[in-house]
């Protein structure tokens, strides 16, 4: 009965062969460790934020006068809203742990390498429009911080040469971040740029399905195959790793459950205080820092003095430490592909770069001072030389023999 | 018929001319929905003038209002204060306000003012926009020995001067920016206008 319905679908639609290609009958390495949760609980998150998403805009007003009201109202007022806003709010910043967990699983195992420059592409591209649906999201509540954030981020676009105030302009739709302003991230937040990430989702995985993953080991399984075709060092996708990875939802839920239910601002990490007081066009509060995801480039926007009259230079940097990790495929010049075969520069490298990141995004929420301005300093200079350097470090390393197959740690 | 065609040719041209026409197309159509996110006709018109009684503002006292959506501080400096800026000077981007986008040209003088005790500053830094905090306390902890009352922006730390000039080595690239006002009276200050004969 089932299969004569699956045969009248298959012919008219690929639904069996979908399934076959991208779960049942996809190969996957069969040494994926738990760096290899992230990318689902990826996917999770973004449902998560599109459910709880469609529920809130049914009582949010994107009004200035009233959006601040509104989303109160949605606290105490609407039934069980408190539980959809923390779920929205609270999985915002999951989003960005479980992405950036996910993008360091990339960089130490080398899988943005050579055949997956696309997959790393269609990633980045997914960076930075989450930063955007982030950024635009944080706007709504019509808090201090929401309008002092976006003041700052809309005013970098005003410091490039020539055309930044008319951009600047066109962007905010009135001469300050205003009513309209409010109004035209409403409709990017809730529409434009979901789809945008919907696209790229279904690219990333596409290309990665075509190319196969990498994994801890950076071999190739495509390389060795039985006689039916399949990588010996494959095993597919369902039922293996569908079923590991409800392991790993279950611990995220876990966790994610702990922070929504008992720490849902996490004592303003997730939702900062000043943002709890309506927005106040004639006041900037006493100290602003965005939400903790943006601040590594925050602090290297800040370490940045103004040069010959224009604050471009600090945008220009934060904007190439960005561009940087597009260009990742093409500066690392290493044959190896994973940190277990690396030598002892790219492994140096890779520390050096994460404490340089860890530390501009510390700095990034702490106020000014001449002590944190040089040490944002360093660490942007450490960060940009990761970069920089990388074609010569990269090419010159000491790297170790790769096996043939998969090993098991 | 019996001369040959080049047909690659003939695919090439017809769809060069397809992607000219149908990119012109798609630019046309792109213009509404791009000039649609400019000001509105209401946002533009929005911005009159504003007028302020000063008669309450003691000396050191600042007060914010509100002109085209943006705080605009007018504050009342004491004599001594005024004397301490021109030591200031070698420490500053501009000292001269030589940058003329910042200040209408009536203000183009050495407190950049009309009246020389009462100064008028768009509070916003002209970094990336938050408005600084007024700081009239003399050599503060946290703004060191040398402060002799001004302007500090919480955001990036940019600081200004009394008269809104920003000090050398800070993110803000310029002075604060003396928006047009002129005086009614004594005591009354109309912001958004140029005074009659100037500009």
């Amino acid at each position: 009965m089932f299969s004569s319905l699956m045969g009248w679908v298959d012919a008219r639609f690929p639904a069996t062969k979908l399934w076959e290609e991208h779960l049942s009958k996809y190969y996957a390495p069969k040494n994926f460790n738990f760096w290899y949760f992230f990318g689902s609980l990826a996917l999770l998150v973004l449902v998560m934020q599109i459910v709880t998403g469609i529920f809130l805009t049914m009582h949010y007003k994107p009004d200035a006068a009233l959006a601040f009201a509104s989303v109160e109202y949605i606290m105490r007022d609407v039934e069980w809203g408190w539980l959809i806003r923390y779920l929205h709010s609270t999985g915002a910043s999951a989003f960005f742990i479980v992405v950036y967990l996910h993008m360091f699983r990339g960089l130490i195992y080398g899988s943005y390498k050579q055949p997956r420059e696309l997959v790393w592409l269609f990633g980045m591209f997914l960076y930075l429009a989450l930063m955007a649906e982030a950024f635009m999201g944080y706007l709504l509540p019509w808090g201090q911080m929401s309008f002092w954030g976006a003041q700052v981020i809309i005013s970098l676009f005003g410091a490039i040469p020539f055309v930044g105030d008319q951009l600047a302009l066109w962007i905010r739709g009135d001469f300050v971040v205003a009513d309209a302003t409010l109004n035209r991230f409403f409709a990017f937040h809730v529409i434009a740029v979901p789809l945008v990430i919907l696209g790229l989702v279904v690219a990333h995985i596409i290309a990665l399905h075509e190319v196969g993953s990498n994994n801890p080991d950076g071999v190739e399984i495509k390389k060795l195959k039985d006689k039916n075709g399949i990588p010996l060092d494959g095993i597919p996708f369902h039922p293996y790793y569908s079923v590991k990875d409800i392991v790993g939802v279950t611990v995220f839920l876990f966790i994610f459950s702990l922070v929504l239910f008992y720490a849902p601002e996490m004592d303003g990490w997730f939702l900062e205080h000043a943002n709890f007081v309506p927005a106040n066009p004639l006041k900037t509060p006493l100290h602003i820092a965005p939400v903790w995801y943006f601040t590594p480039f925050y602090a290297i926007l800040r370490a940045v003095p103004s040069i010959a009259g224009s604050s471009f230079p600090g945008v220009v940097a934060m904007g190439l430490s960005i561009v940087f990790l597009f260009l990742l495929p093409w500066l690392d010049r290493s044959p190896v592909k994973s940190i277990r075969y690396r030598g002892i520069y790219f492994r140096t490298a890779i520390v050096l770069f994460v404490i340089s990141f860890i530390g501009l995004g510390f700095l990034g929420t702490q106020p000014v001072t001449p002590l944190y301005t040089w040490l944002a300093r360093i660490f942007s200079i450490i960060y940009f030389a990761f970069f920089i350097l990388m074609p010569i470090y990269t090419k010159h390393d000491n790297d170790k023999p790769v096996p043939e197959r998969v090993t098991f740690k | 018929m019996s001369h040959t065609v080049d047909n690659s040719k003939r695919r090439f041209l017809t769809t060069a001319a397809s992607v000219v026409v149908g990119g012109a197309g798609a630019a046309a159509v792109a213009v509404p929905f791009v000039f649609s996110m400019l000001p509105s006709a209401k946002a533009r018109a929005a911005g009159a003038p504003v007028e302020v009684d000063i008669s309450k503002l003691e000396v050191g006292q600042l007060m914010t209002i509100e002109w085209r959506g943006k705080p605009v501080w007018i504050f009342n400096r004491s004599l001594e204060s005024l004397q301490e800026l021109p030591a200031l000077n070698e420490q500053l981007v501009d000292p001269e306000s030589d940058t003329s986008s910042q200040q209408p040209a009536y203000c183009k003088n050495e407190n950049r003012s009309i009246r020389d005790n009462i100064a008028v500053l768009v509070g916003i830094c002209t970094h990336l926009g938050c408005s600084p905090t007024y700081r009239p306390d003399l050599a503060p902890a946290d703004l060191g020995p040398e402060w002799k009352g001004g302007f500090f922006c919480p955001c990036h730390g940019s600081r200004y001067d009394l008269s809104g000039r920003v000090f050398k080595n800070m993110p803000a690239p310029k002075n604060l920016v003396v928006p047009p006002y002129h005086f009614l009276g004594d005591n009354r200050i109309v912001v958004g206008e140029d005074p009659q004969g100037a500009a």
